[in-house]
């Protein structure tokens, strides 16, 4: 569409945090009427992009033009006054206020409020009946449907006048009927006039709902294509990329039985995935990979494993006796290392210093306690052994950790997991966030963990990640655990379909 | 400007900013001083000769620190845990109750009633807490709400003890209890004042309490559940026990003043027993930013304003409700100062 100007156009943006390159000279264009599908794996760069746009971040280099004007960067208002609008995947919409009220809110100057509410009132059922977005103005937003209120999230930003629409992950909270749905109504608007953005890692939804996609990959631009032209199972090679080689390591014999899920069941809550039948064997020296796109029970089998969440059904067998009453508590007496994915606000108490969170999990025992006393030699001495042998970086032990960086916060929590040199562990995006040097220090001593014996389950959204220390994989979608794999058996392509729910492993 | 927050907490820069905060709210109240048309500088100097200006003056002072002591160990080891036990007051009229319910002619010597009418008080009053803190952990019910309540539920009972059964007949009418034996008394520490020995148990309740959450696992415990109540059950902290259990010496403590002022000042229940001491108790724990031995302090700089503003507005009229006004001023100076010892403002 060479005639054609396109009404939002990014070029050669540019963002670097620290070593990280999370966009390199990325290029976009939107026409006016088309919906564009921006595809790419957690961590490709995607949020970092519309964040970019929306002027939480300054980019490093780049220009964003907007219907041929540029946009001034680093300022939220531009974007909205300059016609560009986000739902986001969180809604940000107060549940015990009505609709109208939601939709004007930041919106309308609050003096005269009454009349400007006749008014907003007849602007929102005109924008209703324009784009085929059916909700009751005066409903209270916390009686509406997941699906409604994502239509009261798209009214804001029509409200506002945005004629172009940037919708982050919009079917994530969705299920498939209000996802179809939803691909209705953004046809209606495209009709109407609107651009479209949206952003998505489901193969599904890029084919039925996107005119062109763009696959964003460690924050480049891979692949560009109008959707008639490809196909998921070229999206998918795509967006996980060509295969990295794997670790030189020796290939060791694994061990007995260390901990086995059985038949695994708990129901979801409000709209969340559940998990429906799990079946897990993790065997001594190995690591037993769990990929999948997140929300899709991960976090939910985590908690299980750690004593966190109860399931409804099934057993849990440490060592092939079943677990009477798992708690945390008797997760950890039973010889369980875990490392939770929420480092702060899970992992550690940030607000105490090194060596009461090195305690936190046996304070009760020699050497941090006798007689129910605290031992603060021993503690500092235990610590200080620890935090040297696993590298923490910290100004001094009395210091509270929330001033640690995520690497060194990370080193603390296998520092104390490992110490003990649990027979199983449980490693939740280890690492999540982490730079290129924290990530390979984690891997190493996961590595070294089941050299030793230890059986390791690690959960990971990063298939690289995966391929590079894991025997095994198993792969979770919508609550279903697929049966294990051996990671030498499998190639990147099958992996990402049964991720994205079409694999033939997938059962429905 | 940006709020960003420090690296490190150092308790030297605590103890600055909690006189700097005072020394606000001090100067603060003198303007209001000021504006009733007395001179500040001979309002604070007759405040403190009021508190500290002799012995009588100062025995005053620390009689009058002494339930406060109490009631602010028990505010404070509960917020340590994030309980808000805003119950003082009622556990401190439990306490009282139980003083006068056992503190009758039972034969026991002074050695035995006294400890034994303490530790029943605490009981009843750490019991009392039990109800608001299991409803918070079974059905999250805010206790602030239910703990706030059941004081006045406390007073009105109170109340109607002290109007009927517990009458006294010897009392020309007026609404108050019999007194309690001889033997409970406690005893007084200095000649012709009405200091008594609650105030040495007051502050070594606060040794033991500091010892108790710094040195053991059950302080630790609470400390941690008060920061992170989701990262101590991940890392295999009974949460709901610990809960429990600071329920029990909170509720105990605030209990322990009613016993105190009951067996060393009064003798006798009414229902003006206590002038609020249970939620002074609460003020007092926030000026010692939570610390048990900075309680002791900040009990008694509060006594201090409250005897000495008496003095202060008999000698030069001015209302002595500017003791509330200072202590409250006070507070909101500190809740700031603590603010900025954990976050700084940053230009640009």
């Amino acid at each position: 569409m060479p005639m054609i100007k396109p009404v939002l156009s990014l070029s050669n943006i540019t963002k670097t945090f620290g070593r990280v390159l999370a966009n390199d000279q990325v290029s976009l264009d939107l026409f006016p009427g088309e919906i564009v599908a921006l595809l790419g794996e957690n961590g490709a760069g995607k949020t970092t992009l519309m964040s970019i746009l929306f002027g939480h971040y300054l980019a490093d280099q780049g220009e964003i033009l907007v219907r041929g004007k540029a946009l001034a960067q680093g300022s939220p208002r531009a974007a909205l006054s300059a016609g560009v609008g986000m739902v986001h995947q969180h809604f940000t919409l107060a549940g015990n206020m009505s609709v109208l009220d939601n939709v004007i809110l930041g919106t309308e100057p609050l003096w005269g409020l009454k009349t400007r509410r006749r008014k907003a009132c007849k602007k929102l059922e005109g924008l209703m009946k324009q784009f085929g977005l059916k909700v009751d103005p005066h409903a209270q937003v916390s009686a509406l449907s997941v699906g409604e209120q994502q239509r009261v999230e798209i009214l804001k930003v029509l409200y506002r006048d945005a004629s172009i629409l940037i919708l982050d992950e919009p079917t994530a909270v969705l299920t498939p009927q209000e996802a179809d749905h939803l691909f209705a109504t953004l046809n209606q608007l495209v009709k109407g006039g609107l651009s479209i953005i949206f952003i998505t890692h489901k193969m599904r939804e890029v084919m039925a709902a996107s005119h062109r996609c763009v696959v964003l990959r460690q924050g480049r631009v891979v692949h560009e294509t109008p959707t008639r032209d490809t196909s998921p199972e070229d999206l998918a090679r795509h967006m996980v990329g060509q295969e990295v080689e794997k670790k030189a390591r020796q290939k060791l014999i694994p061990g007995n039985e260390v901990l086995s899920l059985k038949n695994i069941s708990l129901s979801g809550t409000a709209g969340k995935t559940g998990l429906e039948h799990l079946d897990l064997d993790l065997r001594g020296s190995e690591i037993l990979g769990i990929a999948g796109v997140s929300g899709n029970g991960q976090s939910l089998l985590a908690d299980i494993i750690c004593g966190m969440t109860l399931p409804d059904k099934g057993d849990i067998l440490v060592h092939g006796s079943p677990m009477a009453g798992p708690s945390p508590g008797a997760m950890v007496r039973a010889g369980l290392g875990r490392v939770p994915d929420d480092r702060t606000s899970t992992g550690l108490i940030a607000d105490m210093n090194l060596m009461e969170n090195m305690a936190s999990e046996t304070y009760k025992k020699m050497p941090f306690s006798r007689f129910g006393l605290l031992n603060f030699k021993a503690m500092e001495k235990e610590t200080a052994t620890r935090v040297k042998h696993f590298d923490v970086r910290c100004p001094g032990l009395n210091t509270v950790v929330r001033n640690l960086s995520g690497g060194n916060m990370q080193k603390l929590i296998l520092a104390r997991e490992l110490s003990g040199k649990p027979g199983i562990i449980l490693a939740n995006q280890p690492t999540w966030g982490l730079d290129v040097g924290a990530t390979a220090y984690v891997h190493d001593r996961l590595l070294e963990a089941a050299q030793n014996g230890a059986g390791v389950i690690l959960i990971s959204e990063d298939l690289d990640e995966l391929f590079l220390v894991a025997d095994r994989i198993q792969v979770m979608s919508q609550g279903h655990l697929s049966p294990a794999m051996d990671i030498d058996d499998v190639d990147r392509e099958a992996l990402g379909l049964i991720m994205a729910g079409q694999g033939e492993t997938h059962a429905h | 400007m940006r709020i960003e927050p420090r690296e490190n907490q150092s308790l030297g820069r605590l103890i600055l900013a909690l006189f700097l905060a005072v020394a606000a709210a001090l100067s603060v109240c003198s303007l209001l001083i000021l504006w009733s048309g007395a001179s500040p500088v001979q309002g604070w100097l007759l405040m403190v000769k009021g508190a500290l200006g002799s012995k009588f003056a100062i025995s005053e002072t620390l009689t009058r620190a002494t339930p406060l002591i109490f009631t602010g160990l028990a505010a404070a080891v509960a917020f340590k845990a994030k309980l808000w036990n805003i119950g003082g007051e009622g556990q401190f009229y439990l306490g009282a109750c139980m003083a006068i319910l056992l503190g009758t002619d039972t034969g026991l010597s002074a050695w035995a009633l006294i400890p034994w009418l303490f530790v029943a008080g605490a009981l009843a009053g750490g019991l009392f807490l039990l109800v608001p803190t299991l409803l918070k952990t079974h059905m999250n019910v805010d206790e602030v709400v239910t703990t706030l309540l059941l004081n006045f539920v406390v007073l009105l009972f109170v109340n109607w003890l002290v109007f009927g059964p517990w009458k006294d007949p010897m009392s020309m009418g007026w609404p108050q209890s019999a007194p309690v034996v001889d033997a409970a008394a406690l005893p007084v520490l200095l000649a012709k004042t009405r200091l008594h020995l609650g105030f040495v148990l007051g502050v070594g309740a606060a040794v033991l309490v500091w010892l108790f959450m710094e040195r053991t696992v059950w302080g630790f415990e609470i400390r941690a559940v008060g920061h992170n109540p989701n990262a101590s059950r991940f890392a295999g902290m009974p949460v709901n026990a610990v809960i429990v259990r600071t329920a029990l010496i909170s509720g105990g403590l605030a209990a322990m003043a009613g016993v105190s002022e009951l067996l060393g000042v009064k003798g006798y229940l009414t229902t003006d027993l206590s002038p609020g001491f249970g939620y002074t108790g609460i003020v007092v724990a926030m000026l010692a930013a939570l610390h048990p031995l900075g309680v002791v302090a900040s009990a008694l700089f509060v006594a201090m304003i409250y005897i000495g503003a008496d003095s202060m507005s008999r000698a030069i009229n001015i209302s002595n409700y500017i003791a509330d006004v200072t202590t409250a001023v006070s507070l909101l100076a500190v809740l700031c100062a603590l603010f900025f010892t954990k976050y700084r403002i940053r230009r640009g």
